[in-house]
């Protein structure tokens, strides 16, 4: 090897490796509004999980001499619903199934919907068409008035809102995931992973999911407010969970009738809806930011 | 000196809106330890050739018409479990752009891992110290570290260094190479070719280097094929290819380059521009750009004129007698 190469070589600088995801964490965590979003989402989640273990009043246990307290009052932090249940409580309880019926379908949809997108975009042609067009008959539907209709016909319950917003979401996400598997399947790496003797099926598990999958992911998180405020509206309207269970979606029903009683005890669900919503909107949007390194 | 890849008659037409003849009656052959180098400009069909003989080309849109042997195998005839096994550990490539041809997402040494375990089954363990070993023969510096860098925060020449390695990880019999100095700079173009060259004679390795820089075919290559139009128009040993270019076209290509003009003088030139493909060629491509073109060459194929061992032009002028001197 010539001197030169050598001389070069020694100059190559060899600055720190660090991993592609570490370096998005960091970013994020360097986002002060994305910070702020995941405490409170943390927090919500958190005690939504560990609601029996908090201390908090039983939220089936209504009182009829004390319906409809004003937030504030002794033992009552946050007021009493029309049955004379605590709120807090109740909001609290509320989450755990809010958040179960506003996520689990994100997620569900997310799998299949990214599994047929990759194959839509990958194989390409006829099955391309096949799947491409049936997502597209979805998409002739509002969002919200399938979401209705598919929990109508399965009839109200928990699981049956689960499976309606999940098919809500799926064509989404399968568009998005096709159109960036296409995008990924022209590149030379895929080729060269070709040249070097990758089966189609490898090609798609490593090197296709792992390039889509990031722009996916935020595009997923985007959507669970969307979801949270679909599967309130389903419970709304009495599709989703059924009285006396604690929801946000129920509950701003059932608290409807009391608007001009005590309209800040009547709120309160609701602004439990807008803080998730928006704080998944905010964070999916600093994870976008930080995730586009590359460029 | 036997051949390892034995191209005959090979003929690749896309098809699709319009067709086009990308390339056209091409035979060539590799022998052990060669390298040779497919030279010619952007179009002539020197990347489709390549690609052919892993067969890269999409299927839906290419027919592909002669014989391609490699190792004595047919390559247009292996099933998909027989190819799967050949593209990487028999031929194998490194590409043009060595920022697109690496994954983005995954490091240097996870991706030439996964290839060595996926062809020699072997575990993570021992591919990764594979992709360590492979490092260090490349000579990446700090090898231990750059495993687990990512393409993007590589330089340019460290890149193609890491191509070359995931390339050469399953150490294959023959190594394609698709312009791999066109995207860096001169100084690492060297160090490339150097690194090359000195690989290919330390593993033994039979190489197809395609290029459109003569300087670059000086560098590495023992023979040569000059390609215009989806032909090979001459090929011989580099130095015959040099020193006594037969075909006009060879001879302008010659006289393009930079090296030994005179300040002030204006560089030679081809007039024209190449055919375009849409229809297989009837008479010599060359001839509507050729200074010494005659009624005869556009009249029929200029056969294959077999000046001496190796050493072929395609081109009614050359006379097998008096050339080759």
């Amino acid at each position: 090897m010539s001197a030169i190469t050598e001389l070069a070589l020694q100059a190559a600088p060899a600055g720190p490796a660090r991993g592609y995801w570490a370096t998005v964490g960091r970013r994020v965590v360097r986002d002060k509004v994305s910070i702020a979003c995941a405490v409170i989402l943390l927090a919500i989640f958190l005690s939504a999980l560990l609601a029996p273990w908090l201390g908090l009043a039983d939220p089936y246990h209504g009182s009829m001499i004390r319906r409809l307290k004003p937030i504030g009052t002794t033992n009552y932090p946050l007021g009493t619903d029309e049955l004379g249940r605590d709120m807090l409580a109740r909001l609290i309880y509320g989450g755990r199934l809010s958040l179960l019926i506003g996520i689990l379908p994100v997620i569900l949809a997310f799998m299949i919907g990214t599994s047929l997108g990759l194959i839509a975009g990958y194989v390409g042609g006829k099955v391309n068409t096949a799947i491409m067009r049936t997502i597209d008959v979805f998409y002739a539907f509002p969002s919200v008035l399938l979401a209705i209709a598919i929990s109508g016909a399965l009839g109200a319950g928990i699981t049956n809102s689960i499976v309606s917003l999940t098919v809500v979401f799926m064509p989404q996400i399968t568009r998005v995931a096709e159109s960036v598997t296409t995008g990924v399947r022209n590149m030379d790496f895929v080729e060269a992973a070709r040249a070097s003797g990758a089966d189609a099926f490898t090609i798609m598990r490593v090197h296709m999911l792992g390039n889509v999958l990031g722009p996916i992911f935020v595009y997923a998180t985007g959507l669970i407010s969307v979801s949270m405020i679909l599967a309130a509206g389903l419970s709304f309207l009495g599709l989703g969970t059924k009285p006396p269970e604690p929801e946000w979606g129920l509950m701003l029903n059932t608290l409807r009738t009391a608007i001009y009683v005590n309209p800040w005890v009547a709120a309160l669900p609701g602004a439990m809806i807008f803080a998730v919503s928006i704080c998944f909107n905010l964070l999916s949007d600093g994870m976008r930011s930080a995730m586009d390194i590359r460029n | 000196m036997s051949n390892l890849v034995e191209v005959n008659n090979l003929n690749i037409r896309f098809t699709g809106e319009r067709t086009v003849h990308a390339v056209n009656n091409l035979s060539l052959t590799l022998g052990e330890g060669e390298v040779l180098g497919l030279l010619g400009e952007s179009g002539s069909g020197k990347s489709v050739t390549l690609r052919a003989l892993m067969r890269l080309l999409p299927k839906k849109r290419t027919q592909i018409s002669g014989t391609v042997r490699v190792l004595g195998r047919d390559v247009l005839a292996l099933d998909d479990d027989a190819l799967s096994a050949f593209r990487g550990q028999t031929v194998s490539m490194i590409f043009q752009e060595p920022a697109l041809a690496l994954d983005p997402v995954y490091t240097i040494g996870r991706q030439i891992a996964e290839t060595v375990m996926r062809h020699e089954g072997k575990s993570q363990h021992d591919a990764t110290a594979r992709a360590l070993e492979m490092l260090e023969v490349v000579r990446i510096p700090s090898a231990k570290r750059r495993l687990d860098a990512y393409p993007h925060e590589m330089s340019g020449g460290m890149r193609q260094r890491a191509m070359i390695a995931l390339a050469l990880a399953c150490k294959p019999k023959i190594l394609l190479a698709d312009e791999p100095t066109t995207a860096l700079d001169a100084t690492v173009q060297i160090q490339i070719l150097l690194l090359l060259r000195e690989l290919q004679r330390e593993f033994g390795m039979s190489v197809i280097f395609v290029t459109h820089d003569i300087g670059v075919a000086i560098e590495i290559c023992d023979r040569v094929a000059v390609m215009y139009a989806g032909q090979i128009i001459e090929q011989g040993s580099l130095r015959e290819i040099v020193r006594t270019p037969l075909h006009p076209y060879a001879k302008g290509l010659l006289a393009s380059t930079v090296h030994g003009a005179k300040r002030g003088a204006r560089l030679e030139t081809i007039p024209g521009t190449p055919p375009s493909l849409d229809q297989a060629p009837s008479a010599c491509s060359f001839a509507p750009r050729c200074a010494f073109a005659q009624p005869r060459c556009t009249a029929a194929l200029p056969p294959d004129v077999q000046v001496g061992p190796n050493r072929s032009a395609r081109c009614i002028l050359v006379d097998p007698a008096t050339a080759g001197a």
